[in-house]
């Protein structure tokens, strides 16, 4: 599904802010993977999700998606297959236009000089329905009414309406209070299961990280240090996962805090 | 003033205004949707005049609109061209775009920085002779420029709603959803703009032929009366769907002309036009702004006033 083989990115090279934030990094995921993937700040996860989603080029190696080579590809042309949501709620749509714009811009259904039809409008209803949250009846209205967590619900959606061939998620809860973050956390199950879509979850909650998915991977200054899948993974710990981490980084962890968080 | 005067008052107001709310419109789209301020607009609309005056005293007056213009679209496509493949900030894009348009307008008018369309056929003075034997004789102008701002604000409301405006909106509206979503900003802001300038130019077209002469100055400070005119439109009604908005903006540009036209009235010194207009501009940007503190100036007094009180007793 997803091959990334031997990726680097150096950002202000040869200034004093130089700073390897990707470091020969190679990763393969099959079709259906759910991922989840650890870390302390700046280990390089955002950034590893900003070069598959061409954000930026890498410095060296590429990067394949669905046998398909993107390394120069668009950041525009790639977000076809690739849905990505971020933490901030804010970033996922437009406020200033209403929720039936939005979703009818996610849908990209029709021709440029198109206008939304009723059945586009019909399938809109009937998927804001699903999140429960009474967004079907406020179709009309800005987006930037909504509160973060129903913006962050709107997005998912927005970024699953067609199914795209990989879903990034960036702690696209952890800006939301934990009642709403539950409720948008069990909406991404839904749909990634219903897609069989192959994701990627960034999270600082260890024990989301072992309980969601099929595969955890821990990454440390710009490289994946750990990755655990299968009958090892289910009968990981927390403090296992810990343990590992400190053996394969050989340091103490003075930022256990941020991890456990 | 007497009420014959009013009238006039509040006719030139109305022509002009219609006129004028061409270009708000097209800031409308570029300014309101696509978040980018066109600088260019002077030049371009400059441009719409020159070329359309050209046409027109050629003996095509009305060949002279679609020149002008697709003389519009292209001026926004180098607009356009340069913030979008050329890494130049907007505004300086727009600039950059606005001189170099001084040249090629008097190059247009082969040299010379005035054409006269005296005793041409304009297409004002076309529609002139359709209208002569109905109640609207002697209405060309008006009829006229209203018929392109009616054209012009159904084809906003439909562009707005179809999938290409809402990735314009969208554009403008939430840079970093566009960043990471299948929508192509480059494309998108050259489009915009290229339709944005193309009403620019009608606009310049349409005001030289209704004063039957284009001049290299006839739009300085278009771009400032424009952007007042729209945030005039924008506070009255800024609000509700595109067509509501759309049609704010052409009250805004009437509304503006009206105050501007008034202003003439006064009888002041004609130097003294540029200081007028500055100053409408300032406070129609300054009201919606001064509105908003208001209700805080306000309970700060009182709130100092009831301290005082208290001080007192």
């Amino acid at each position: 599904m997803l091959n990334v083989s031997q990726i680097s990115k150096t950002f202000n090279p040869g200034t004093v802010n130089e700073k390897r934030a990707i470091d020969s990094l190679s990763l393969r995921l099959a079709p259906g993977d759910f991922v989840t993937i650890i870390g302390s700040n700046g280990a390089g996860k955002s950034t590893l999700f900003n070069a598959v989603c061409g954000d930026f080029l890498t410095d060296t190696g590429s990067i394949l998606l669905n046998g398909q080579d993107i390394t120069f590809m668009p950041a525009f042309q790639r977000a076809r297959h690739i849905g990505r949501l971020f933490q901030d709620p804010m970033r996922g749509s437009a406020p200033g236009m209403t929720i039936e714009e939005n979703l009818a811009l996610a849908a990209g259904s029709g021709g440029w000089l198109s206008h939304v039809s009723q059945r586009d409008k019909k399938r809109f209803r009937d998927r804001l329905a699903l999140l429960d949250m009474g967004l079907e009846d406020r179709m009309k209205q800005p987006v930037g009414l909504l509160s973060g967590g129903q913006r962050q619900a709107l997005t998912l959606l927005m970024a699953t309406m067609n199914p795209p061939w990989l879903l990034l998620l960036d702690e696209h809860t952890a800006a939301l209070d934990p009642g709403t973050a539950e409720k948008v956390l069990k909406l991404t199950r839904e749909v990634v299961e219903e897609h069989k879509i192959t994701t990627m979850m960034i999270t600082h909650n260890m024990n989301q990280a072992l309980e969601l998915g099929n595969r955890t991977l821990m990454m440390d200054a710009g490289r994946i240090v750990l990755d655990v899948q299968g009958a090892e993974r289910k009968s990981m710990t927390v403090s296992d996962l810990l343990k590992r981490f400190k053996a394969k980084v050989g340091e103490d962890l003075d930022n256990d805090r941020i991890l456990l968080s | 003033m007497d009420p014959s005067a009013l009238l006039a008052v509040g006719q030139t107001a109305l022509e002009l205004g219609l006129i004028c709310s061409l270009t708000v419109l097209a800031l409308f789209l570029s300014y309101s949707m696509l978040n980018v301020c066109d600088l260019s607009t002077d030049g371009c609309f400059t441009l719409g005049a020159v070329v359309g005056a050209v046409a027109a005293a050629a003996g095509h007056p009305l060949l002279s609109i679609p020149a002008a213009m697709l003389a519009g679209v292209c001026s926004g496509f180098v607009t356009a061209l340069l913030q979008t493949k050329m890494g130049i900030d907007s505004l300086l894009a727009g600039i950059i775009v606005n001189t170099g348009l001084y040249s090629v307008n008097v190059a247009v008018m082969s040299g010379s920085a005035l054409v006269n369309l005296n005793k041409k056929d304009t297409v004002f003075t076309m529609v002139k002779d359709l209208l002569a034997e109905t109640p609207l004789a002697g209405q060309q102008n008006t009829v006229v420029a209203a018929i392109a701002v009616l054209l012009t604000v159904g084809f906003l409301t439909l562009f707005l709603n179809t999938r290409l405006g809402l990735a314009i909106r969208a554009t403008g509206n939430n840079p970093d959803m566009v960043r990471s979503s299948s929508i192509n900003p480059v494309f998108t802001t050259i489009v915009g703009l290229c339709v944005a300038n193309a009403f620019t130019g009608l606009s310049g077209c349409l005001m030289a032929q209704s004063q039957k002469q284009a001049e290299i100055n006839i739009g300085s400070g278009m771009v400032t009366i424009a952007l007042a005119s729209l945030l005039i439109g924008a506070t009255l009604m800024g609000r509700g769907t595109i067509l509501v908005r759309a049609v704010g903006m052409v009250v805004g540009a009437f509304i503006f002309r009206l105050v501007y036209a008034i202003a003439l009235r006064l009888e002041m010194p004609g130097f003294m036009l540029k200081l007028v207009s500055s100053v409408i501009v300032a406070l129609a940007i300054a009201l919606p702004y001064l509105k908003q503190q208001w209700p805080i100036i306000y309970r700060r007094l009182s709130y100092k006033q009831a301290a005082a009180r208290r001080g007192e007793s």
